[in-house]
């Protein structure tokens, strides 16, 4: 019965990870054919049915212009709620019980959890790229950002929807932030529009939602364009993922809602 | 040698209540630990402390020679817990909870052994269930397989057969006594103390948050333990006559039942009162015997102690 304990517990955060992805496997059309059904709507409505009589934007149809954005809005919410749930129901359930007595720490169920739920998204976030591209053509100018955006964004919403697991005392305290906070701020934060044909003062107005920035960003590396540049979305981009990061690391640290 | 050492152990919670008190504790590697106490005593915490589950106030507690706070990796990949209540993956079959309970703790895939398991707690026909389409007796073995998983050499075991029947409950005894064979260091906590007088070599009672005896299951029930007879007298007495005051004696049923205390210090005591009884022609018709259970000391203990 004697055997090494390594300093890394990678068997522990593999059974993480796969417990997490088989649990998106069991419930796959909640998983994946909602979002993706979801975002065809989506397109239909605003790509093929409005958008044919709307301008281009800086030279790009509408219908493409809100890929992006629409892909966004998929990744905030599913990085969310899959990572939310992930950690909130063993705590519902009483399971928790188990990964607070196992030799595992603070960084490697983090890395488990959220790992699983990024990359939840992310496949999402690509197959709704796919999907997109059956309804309108696409062009990625820079697909190595995109890639590096995709992945950041959706490790800081999982990162952040750990944190409102963990927070979380009961269901409704799980869907009151995407639902009242994120979606409107995604909505508000240049899905549907370029924030520069906004009025001067709810232009100034939206440069305090932070999801401008990660929106803009990713537009850009499809099609070179953005509402604030570049290296702003990319300084948002990481000052979210610290952010996120730092606040875990407080919570396992005080074992705050965790631990008695 | 202790496989767990626990020094100066103090838990408050933020509302106030100090849950434990000052507890030192050594537990010997390869015994069976019964932690007795009531409700709200302060077994949990204790065994919640050890597991990493719960922040002790104070205090240090060494796991196989390992810091449960400082060192928790090395200390809790040698401890399985089987929690107190049925807390499960209702969605997850037997066979992936046991396989994902062994991988949490560090150790690399080994169907032989979660085959094992499973087999010894009758489990291998559910191994594909769900968990939720089982029965509680059922979960609670599978509980006990997930904490084995991972080949602990401390199983903790709080409450194990709350809610069990009788069948189950001895399956699990026996099962408790293998694992000791294989040289597992087992603590439970129980509210069934015919579940400690049956397994236990050492018997711990927990009272208040406080460790208020911790003795040899054999010891305390010498100690503590009173044998007593009864005989039924044929013709009742008034009152205790002089000749039998030398023997720990007690008139009742209106001195129709004479009770005698019996004293490990005086082995003969009964054979020379029955003599004695003899002698006087005082005739019984009946003798019955009674040894307290452990169940009576421990009501003992935390009545004279609360």
């Amino acid at each position: 019965m004697n055997f090494e304990v390594s300093r890394f517990n990678r068997h522990g955060v593999w059974a993480i990870y796969r417990f997490e992805i088989a649990r998106a496997a069991r419930t796959l059309v909640q998983s994946l054919l909602t979002p993706v059904l979801t975002t065809s709507l989506y397109f239909i409505v605003f790509g093929a049915a409005i958008g044919s009589r709307m301008q281009s934007t800086s030279g790009v149809q509408y219908g493409a212009f809100i890929v992006p954005g629409l892909i966004m809005l998929t990744l905030f919410t599913e990085s969310m709620s899959n990572a939310s749930f992930g950690i909130y129901f063993p705590k519902f359930t009483g399971t928790i019980y188990e990964l607070l007595s196992a030799p595992i720490s603070p960084a490697e169920i983090i890395l488990g959890y959220v790992g699983a739920a990024a990359s939840k998204s992310i496949i999402l976030g690509l197959i709704i790229l796919a999907t997109a591209s059956l309804f309108t053509p696409l062009t990625i100018l820079h697909p190595l950002i995109m890639l590096a955006f995709l992945v950041l964004t959706a490790a800081t919403f999982s990162l952040f929807g750990f944190i409102l697991g963990i927070w979380a005392t009961g269901w409704e305290q799980l869907s009151f932030v995407p639902m009242l906070i994120l979606t409107p701020l995604t909505f508000l934060g240049g899905a549907f529009y370029p924030i520069n044909i906004l009025p001067p003062i709810w232009r100034s107005f939206s440069l305090f939602n932070p999801i401008v920035y990660l929106i803009s960003g990713f537009r850009w590396s499809f099609y070179g364009i953005a509402d604030v540049s570049v290296a702003t979305s990319a300084t948002v981009m990481l000052g979210a993922f610290a952010l996120c990061v730092g606040t875990v690391s407080w919570i396992f640290r005080t074992g705050y809602r965790l631990k008695n | 040698m202790s496989i767990i050492s626990i020094s100066n152990l103090n838990k408050s919670y933020a509302s106030g209540l100090a849950a434990l008190l000052d507890i030192n504790l050594e537990i010997e590697q390869g015994e069976i630990f019964a932690l007795l106490g009531p409700n709200g005593a302060g077994k949990t915490t204790l065994i919640n402390i050890i597991c990493g589950i719960v922040t002790p106030t104070s205090g240090r507690v060494l796991a196989a020679g390992h810091d449960v706070t400082r060192d928790y990796r090395h200390a809790r990949a040698k401890i399985g817990l089987v929690p107190q209540e049925l807390t499960t993956d209702s969605f997850e079959t037997v066979w992936a909870t046991t396989t994902f309970s062994r991988g949490l703790f560090g150790r690399p895939p080994n169907p032989a052994h979660i085959d094992k398991v499973l087999r010894d707690l009758s489990l291998w026909d559910k191994r594909h269930d769900k968990i939720r389409t089982l029965s509680g007796g059922m979960k609670r073995r599978v509980l006990i397989a997930k904490a084995l998983a991972h080949e602990p050499q401390i199983l903790f075991l709080d409450e194990p057969t709350a809610g069990v029947d009788v069948e189950l409950r001895r399956d699990m005894w026996a099962m408790v006594r293998e694992l000791r064979k294989s040289g597992v260091t087992i603590i439970l906590t129980t509210h069934y103390i015919e579940e400690a007088e049956e397994m236990a070599d050492r018997i711990g009672v927990i009272n208040h948050g406080s460790l208020i005896l911790v003795e040899d299951k054999a010891r305390l029930m010498k100690k503590l333990g009173k044998k007593q007879v009864s005989l039924h007298l044929a013709e009742p007495l008034a009152t205790l006559p002089e000749a039998l005051r030398p023997w720990a004696l007690e008139l009742k049923a209106q001195g129709k039942e004479l009770t005698l205390t019996c004293d490990a210090e005086r082995p003969t005591a009964t054979y020379d009162l029955l003599r004695r009884l003899n002698e006087l022609s005082i005739v019984y018709t009946e003798i019955n015997t009674h040894q307290s259970s452990l169940e009576d000391i421990f009501v003992g203990l935390v009545s004279t102690r609360s």
